[in-house]
């Protein structure tokens, strides 16, 4: 390993937030828990929020349960590591709890139908608890960095604009019309929306809309404070002291995802602090593929041919990714581009988290 | 198609989509969401809503035609089609649709496998192919009729998920492939996919298709300087350890993904496709005519469609 090559200790030194971020099935949940141990390392007090983790990886970090508070993992480390998988559900009930008038009108919320909808499938909601349960640890949790696994969106703006969006439509337009019968709006707001809500009622069904309005209803006093909360998470998102990493597979189509996510991240003015690609297919030797694939054509039918033709297909491999990383590569300068490279193994374990994090760290 | 992201499900659609064609067959592609992948394949532009030509029709060959599907595309239509016209852009531009969406979740999934059975009765393919979104979501997608249908106890919509439960519920009209790699995560999360298929939405699995297999190379066991010798030619300097670090690697990734081929085999009974593993960084239509081919070899060894 060359000496020079880019690291990510000093990210984790500079920063009390690291949100890694990127499509699915690149990495993220491990490169976000290789980052979280290396804090321990480091002796700080060190948590990973993760959305989805493969089993054997939360099998490994004992977070197999949904839970809404980090457990800590034993291992030889001077700082502490904490690990937990979200529970959106049960986020999103607390923030119910902690912003109602009182338990009734809590209660009254968290059994109507309309918002257990929006606390399991709307789609936002899961990258909203995400904000607000980094927002809850960073607060109220003492701990030195805390890493987050965002959930795999196409669009990085779903992330950093979920709590707003979510704000926004707890504090929707048509509630306001639906709420002009009580309110005494204009009339003229009041037509069109029972227009809307007519239109509403024909495709979902009368008892289903009943059920929207009633939430709506008992909603009522709550938004200027999920709008306040909403707002303090989005300014802990783009602190100076939250650090972005993008991650990528060498893959063409997640490559082009990452393009887009570092674009997006761009105009938002926020900058990648580091590129890691995981998966990077190695390189044998120095030859180059031309080379070993004529050797492999000469040689048609020997074993050696076979042996050919094996270091060609690698070579040719590499190539090809280096290529699809370099507009990557540029676009996210100067941040620092980590290769990882595609093991022969899964990764599940401590052990193998280890092995990646020779290649993240110094 | 379904799948778990990064596994390949797009170029596994694209190759089948080739094989079909290439037995005559008028093929349409859908691509849910317009993720962008697959027209490439094939060297096109990125799809719209409108049907468009992936692949032309020759004498042999049965066209390919592509298009996207977004829920919010196919509620416009379903209203058009409805009689509510008139404020269906309303209801799309006021944000309405959120709620509705909201209140009655896999609405979206429903408008959209709807458009697809509709697709189907219409006639307009032999074949059609939909790259389904990526699996944790797709076992919702399928599910949605079946949850929507009990939700809501009349209306359009009830009737739509009805029939869309007929069409995914009748093993003559559809069935779900499904697309894993030889790995351990995705095998397992295949097998999981797998069965809550067939066990909540009762959907007829076809075959399961295992993408990016090590191809086996005899050679690779050799070591290069006696098979240089045996060759007759010699080696430049570090050139064997290069082929022989190769080599390992290669045979130790194929051991790993024959025994993963072997777990899924024993927990998932399906019969299984694999497609090799073409050592290409970029896919394009030369390597889906390959891929349909070795797809092709496959299933007619097979004998009948599972």
């Amino acid at each position: 390993m060359v000496a020079d090559e880019p690291k990510l200790n000093d990210l984790v030194v500079d920063h009390r937030i690291v949100i890694c971020c990127g499509s699915g099935g690149v990495g993220k949940t491990t490169t976000a828990a290789v980052v979280a141990l290396e804090g321990a390392r480091m002796g700080k007090r060190s948590v990973v929020v993760t959305i989805d983790p493969a089993k054997r990886l939360a099998d490994t970090l004992g977070i197999g349960e949904l839970s809404n508070t980090p457990h800590l993992i034993d291992g030889d480390w001077p700082g502490e590591l904490w690990a937990m998988m979200l529970d959106t559900k049960s986020t999103f009930d607390n923030l119910v709890a902690k912003h109602a008038g009182g338990t009734e009108q809590a209660e009254r919320i968290l059994d109507n139908p309309f918002y257990r909808n929006i606390s399991g499938a709307l789609s936002g909601t899961q990258e909203y608890m995400a904000g607000e349960k980094l927002y809850e640890l960073h607060e109220e949790g003492g701990y030195d960095l805390i890493v987050v696994d965002t959930p795999p969106t196409r669009n990085a703006l779903d992330f950093l604009d979920a709590s707003g969006r979510l704000a926004g439509f707890l504090d929707h337009r048509l509630f306001r019309m639906l709420m002009a019968p009580t309110r005494g709006y204009m009339r003229a707001v009041n037509v069109a929306a029972q227009a809307l809500l007519r239109t509403v009622g024909k495709i979902v069904g009368g008892e289903v809309l009943d059920d929207v309005i009633a939430f709506f209803n008992t909603f009522e006093g709550m938004e200027q404070g999920f709008k306040e909360r909403a707002q303090r998470v989005q300014a802990l998102l783009i602190d100076a002291n939250t650090a972005y990493v993008l991650v990528a597979s060498p893959r063409q189509d997640t490559v082009e995802e990452a393009a887009f996510f570092a674009d997006k991240l761009r105009r938002t003015h926020i900058p990648v602090e580091a590129l890691v690609i995981n998966r990077m297919h190695p390189r044998f030797g120095e030859g180059l593929a031309e080379a070993a694939r004529r050797r492999a054509e000469t040689l048609a039918g020997t074993d050696l041919g076979d042996l050919f033709t094996n270091l060609a297909d690698f070579r040719m491999m590499a190539d090809g990714e280096e290529t699809h990383l370099q507009g990557l590569a540029d676009q996210v300068a100067p941040a620092p581009v980590i290769k990882v490279p595609f093991l022969a193994d899964d990764v599940h374990d401590l052990h193998t988290l280890g092995q990646i994090s020779r290649h993240l760290f110094a | 198609m379904a799948g778990k992201g990064g596994v390949g499900k797009t170029v596994v659609a694209a190759a089948l989509a080739r094989l079909a064609s290439n037995h005559g067959l008028r093929t349409l592609l859908v691509e849910i969401e317009g993720k962008g992948g697959l027209p490439a394949l094939f060297g096109r532009p990125p799809l719209t809503y409108r049907e468009t030509e992936l692949s032309p029709a020759t004498e042999t060959r049965g066209p390919i035609v592509g298009r996207t599907l977004t829920p919010d595309d196919a509620l416009l239509e379903y209203l058009d089609e409805h009689g509510m016209g008139r404020v269906s852009k309303r209801l799309v531009s006021s944000g309405a649709v959120d709620i509705v969406a909201t209140a009655a979740p896999g609405i979206k999934d429903i408008l959209i496998l709807g458009k697809v059975k509709q697709l189907e009765r219409s006639g307009t393919a032999d074949l059609i192919i939909v790259d389904a979104p990526a699996a944790g979501h797709a076992i919702t997608f399928l599910m949605a009729a079946r949850g929507l249908s009990e939700a809501v106890r009349m209306g359009p919509i009830r009737a739509q998920a009805l029939e869309v439960l007929d069409l995914l519920g009748d093993p003559d009209r559809c069935s779900v492939m499904l697309v894993t790699l030889p790995e351990e995560t995705p095998v397992n999360e295949l097998v999981e996919t797998g069965f809550k298929l067939e066990d909540e939405v009762g959907i007829k699995l076809g075959p399961a298709v295992v993408n990016g297999v090590y191809p086996l190379l005899g050679g690779l066991g050799s070591d290069p300087v006696k098979a240089a010798e045996a060759a007759g030619t010699t080696l430049r300097e570090g050139e064997a350890e290069a082929l022989s670090e190769a080599a390992q690697f290669r045979r130790k990734r194929h051991d790993l993904q024959a025994s993963q081929l072997e777990r899924l085999g024993e927990q998932l009974p399906l019969p299984q496709l694999c497609l090799p593993f073409l050592f290409r960084a970029d896919l394009g239509p030369e390597q889906i005519d390959e891929l349909a081919d070795a797809l092709g070899k496959q299933i007619i060894e097979m004998g009948n469609w599972p």
